[in-house]
């Protein structure tokens, strides 16, 4: 056994580790522990990635001397190796840019409490991609909901704690459906872990026995993680949470803690129970439903909108609505669209974030639309990083929201009953996501002389330029986020292989 | 609908019963209390329907006693493993809510979510 | 105005043309004006005040739950639905159980040769006399690993809501209810005198006898938390912070959180890469035995004891 086939383990149990660690830290040092935890684990994860795509195959790894299924074990393929690495690099750039807020915003006593969060909330991710086993999933799970509203409610207002209440009881539904559906399929099938249910659910779909408890813990443990990772009726608590958190709260939030829920519906898609017996039932014929309505809806809100994050914030519920649109068409295409969009949407949605605060620090932090008028010209790298952001939610070529579009487009034509809704929601859901993306990018860029200035809460004296000296781990952050994006834009016919080879491999 | 076979799993039908009891209270109830009341009940249902799981009848628990090793004297112990990393988190989870309670109660003055939100819309915050 | 030419020789070239027509003052071939040339925008004060008014007079309008039709029948329409789709649920819940096989039959799909490996082998490959203990310190010790952090979470989030870190502020004063203590009362401290050390002792009791009887870390840890939070009640807190204070607790915790990770980690190391393990795994039956689980039990239990205490000092004082 390779050194390197020991990284996975390391990693979970470093980032666990120095959850504890950090609290007996000032808030400085526990910083930099953070920071040096996220970037090791980062190097480790291409480690293991670069190791796999050598090697070809996945392999499995014993937790304890007892194989599975008496023991634990985790499972790493080049799919789980490369959202590792992926997960590490936008959490790193979200904690850089994000730490001015952080520092003005939080207390002094309290900012190792929040470099534990963050540290318990990586060591969840991981656990979730790698885990073989499905009720050390749901104990991480919880561990994802509970940091996930320490992020939000760190910054101690009426609108964040109201905000952390609103996610907690949503997430605990959730969580108590999950519960009930794992209950269900362990009494059906006797086994916990993933590759051994997969042969006797199989074995029960052959001969019929016990098809309504097979099928009702399907659609609990699907309604349960689809109710956790905000999809459109249970979106109500998404922008208040996104929108008054400290910026790197925002950032992670909505780039990685919904998107560890919909990696683990994938797994118990295809690992726990088939993709082919999850395609007969009727379960994704549901999430396809709300996914379309919520491409719709989550854009109209966001046209409604005045205040700039939380504009973004109901952006986000629209592109979750994708996701489970590519669940639910129902081929391996679509779910490798989705895939592809989880990656984009991460990638993409961080940017505008952290975007949005450099253009609201040139405006004297008024977050108001009006307010945001020639801040393109105040904040350079600001704006230009928010056209960037904008023109890949709409779905520009040379970015990467194009090309997720367009496998959702060429996935939707493979899939028969479903292929006019599909594009017809497209259409309309880019025309929608154009109108509020690209009114905000003009009025960035409309000078002030042009508008009436009563409107706006600041007189104009007050408002000034930002250069990028001034905030030099901000713009760090945003040269990197733009980057990535061209990057996966540009040249994303190796990472659909990619995940295509760790699609294969999943089974 | 096998109502022969749903007599006979009468604990599994209350647990049922109790955990949709649960639910409904954490879902509709105003009162943020009441709420977390119905959390409770909801996982204490889902863990008694865990519990049940390992039931064998004429058994006894999964102590060794005397040495006897046979399968067939003690129950199933898997379950009670699941129930016990349950519990802990129910507890925290409980913990986790009191304390949002008591920070917005404070400030505040109620405990109605649906009026709290009503007053930060009118407060424009 | 050109610096090399002058006023009408530049009005005469090209260029001046050009940016008229761009500008769209004049039109070069019709000689005409195309567009209106833009202006400063400028609107009267009264009207946007009128607006900005009429707004804030909409806003109480929609908000006024009283008097506002459409939000009470929304309301009452998703109350309805709530309704119908909780009952519908429990009656989906009910038929799935009703074709679950039953309760307490011997032939089930639960009771495979996982179970059967454990309730066999159990007492030779863990060294624990109970099997539950073994099975959640030892075969599946990764779950309880998550759940201990789970438990420190979850304190550490009501640490960032509740403690009060400025000593001399209002909320403070508000939080420390030191004058509502009971002082001296007799009843109390006379229970509380000869209770509590036969609490502690059967709390450390349940916890080192783990593996050996019905017990563990987290029953131990509980019994020693209401220890200690009768303790507090009956004598107060200056008494308690004699010896047990929020750097203790800090430290305790990290050192018993550190020590399960570490040995953890060691066992799940050697059992990846097929080492042998040189914990020995002693008699079954007395207590220094069952390898690592007896430090792990120890550490559980420090931990919730710890969190018990702190939850309630916490909840009460907003501190130590």
């Amino acid at each position: 056994m390779d050194f390197v086939q020991n990284f996975p383990f390391i990693s979970i149990i470093l980032s666990l580790f120095s959850g504890p660690l950090s609290s007996v830290l000032s808030g400085k040092k526990a910083k930099m522990v953070n920071v040096a935890v996220i970037s090791i684990i980062g190097v480790m994860s291409a480690a293991v990635l670069a190791y796999v795509l050598g090697s070809g195959q996945e392999y499995v790894y014993t937790m304890g001397h007892f194989p599975a299924p008496w023991g634990n074990e985790i499972r790493v393929g080049c799919l789980e190796a490369f959202m590792a690495l992926f997960f590490c690099v936008i959490m790193l750039l979200s904690m850089i840019g994000g730490q001015k807020e952080r520092e003005a915003e939080i207390e002094k006593t309290k900012q190792n409490l929040y470099y534990i969060m963050v540290n318990l909330l990586l060591s969840s991710l991981l656990a979730l991609i790698y885990t073989n086993d499905l009720f050390t999933a749901y104990v991480f799970v919880e561990i994802n909901t509970i940091s996930a509203c320490g992020l939000i409610m760190i910054k101690q207002n009426g609108r964040t704690i109201e905000a952390a209440t609103r996610y907690m009881i949503m997430s605990l539904l959730g969580s108590g459906l999950l519960l009930l559906g794992i209950c269900f399929l362990y009494d059906l099938t006797g086994h916990l872990l993933m590759s051994n249910i997969q042969e006797a659910v199989r074995v029960l779909h052959d001969t019929g026995a016990y098809h309504i408890p097979l099928m009702v813990s399907l659609g609990l443990m699907s309604v349960g993680l689809a109710i956790k990772s905000a999809l459109y009726p249970f979106h109500a608590w998404l922008p208040d949470a996104y929108g008054y958190s400290t910026l790197s709260s925002a950032a992670i939030l909505s780039s990685l803690v919904s998107k560890g829920y919909i990696f683990l519906l994938i797994k118990i898609f295809f690992r726990v129970i088939g993709f082919d017996i999850v395609r007969d039932s009727k379960v994704i014929n549901v999430l396809f439903v709300f996914g379309v309505a919520g491409m719709i809806m989550g854009s109209v809100s966001a046209i409604k909108e005045n205040n700039i994050r939380r504009m973004i914030a109901y952006s986000s519920v629209a592109q979750i609505g994708y996701i489970y649109m590519g669940f639910g068409l129902g081929t391996t295409a679509g779910v490798i669209a989705s895939i592809y969009h989880v990656i984009s949407h991460a990638a993409t949605k961080s940017l505008l974030f952290v975007a949005a605060s450099g253009i609201t620090d040139a405006s004297a932090g008024s977050t108001g639309f009006f307010d945001l008028t020639g801040a393109g010209y105040r904040n350079k790298l600001a704006g230009v990083a928010f056209t960037v952001g904008s023109l890949s939610m709409v779905g520009f070529p040379m970015f990467s929201g194009f090309i997720s579009k367009l496998l959702f487009a060429q996935a939707a034509v493979g899939s028969t009953h479903k292929m006019l809704p599909t594009l017809i929601a497209l259409a309309i859901s880019t025309v929608l996501n154009a109108v509020y993306f690209i009114k905000t990018v003009i009025r960035l860029y409309t000078p002030l002389k042009y508008v009436p200035t009563e409107n706006m809460t600041h007189k104009t004296d007050e408002l000034f330029t930002v250069t990028m000296e001034q905030q030099p781990f901000k713009s760090v952050a945003l040269i990197c986020f733009i980057l990535l994006n061209l990057a996966l834009g540009l040249s994303s016919e190796p990472l659909i292989r990619l995940i295509q080879n760790g699609l294969g491999m999943f089974a | 609908m096998n109502l022969a076979n749903l007599l006979n799993n009468y604990e599994e039908a209350v647990a049922m019963i109790l955990f949709g009891i649960g639910f409904s209270n954490l879902l509709l109830q105003k009162n943020l209390i009441k709420k977390i009341i119905g959390l409770n009940i909801m996982d204490t249902a889902t863990y008694l329907f865990l519990a049940l799981k390992g039931y064998i009848a004429g058994r006894k628990a999964p102590i060794v006693v005397d040495g006897v090793r046979s399968v067939e004297a003690y129950i199933n112990p898997i379950p009670s493993g699941l129930v016990l990393t349950g519990i802990v988190v129910s507890v925290s989870v409980t913990a986790l809510m009191l304390s949002l309670t008591i920070r917005l109660y404070r400030r505040y003055h109620t405990l109605d979510l649906d009026e709290i939100t009503t007053r930060l819309k009118k407060e424009g915050l | 105005m050109s610096k090399k030419l002058s006023e009408e020789q530049y009005r005469k070239t090209r260029s001046f043309q050009l940016k008229q027509w761009l500008d769209g003052t004049k039109d070069p071939f019709l000689d005409t004006v195309e567009m209106k040339p833009q202006e400063e925008f400028r609107e009267d004060r009264t009207v946007i005040r009128e607006r900005s008014e009429e707004k804030k007079r909409l806003l109480e309008k929609v908000y006024d739950l009283e008097h506002n039709a459409e939000m009470r029948i929304f309301q009452r329409i998703y109350r309805i639905f709530s309704v119908i789709f909780c009952v519908s649920l429990v009656l989906m819940l009910l038929i799935a159980v009703s074709n679950l096989p039953t309760v307490g039959a011997f032939e089930r799909p639960v009771n495979n040769e996982v179970a059967k490996r454990y309730i066999e082998d159990g007492l030779d490959e863990t060294g624990a006399v109970n099997i539950v203990t073994g099975m959640i310190l030892d075969y599946r010790a990764f779950d309880t690993l998550g759940e201990s952090h789970v438990l420190f979470i979850a304190t550490c989030t009501v640490l960032i809501l509740l403690r009060i870190d400025k000593k001399n502020s209002k909320d403070y004063m508000e939080a420390n209810d030191r004058t509502h203590e009971p002082k001296n009362d007799i009843i109390l401290q006379t229970v509380a005198r000869i209770l509590v050390p036969p609490i502690f002792i059967f709390g450390i009791y349940v916890i080192l006898c783990g593996h050996l009887g019905p017990g563990g870390g987290f029953s131990g840890g509980a019994v020693i938390g209401a220890g200690l939070i009768l303790y507090l009640n009956a004598f107060g807190f200056a008494k308690t912070e004699r010896f047990f204070t929020e750097k203790i607790y800090k430290r305790m915790s990290f050192c018993a959180l550190a020590c399960y990770a570490l040995a953890k980690s060691y066992s799940f190391y050697t059992g990846a890469n097929h080492i042998e393990s040189i914990i020995p795994l002693g008699t079954p039956g007395a207590i220094l035995s069952s390898g690592l689980i007896l430090i792990l039990n120890i550490c559980v239990g420090v931990v919730v004891a710890g969190t018990m205490y702190t939850f309630y000092a916490i909840f009460r004082k907003g501190g130590y």
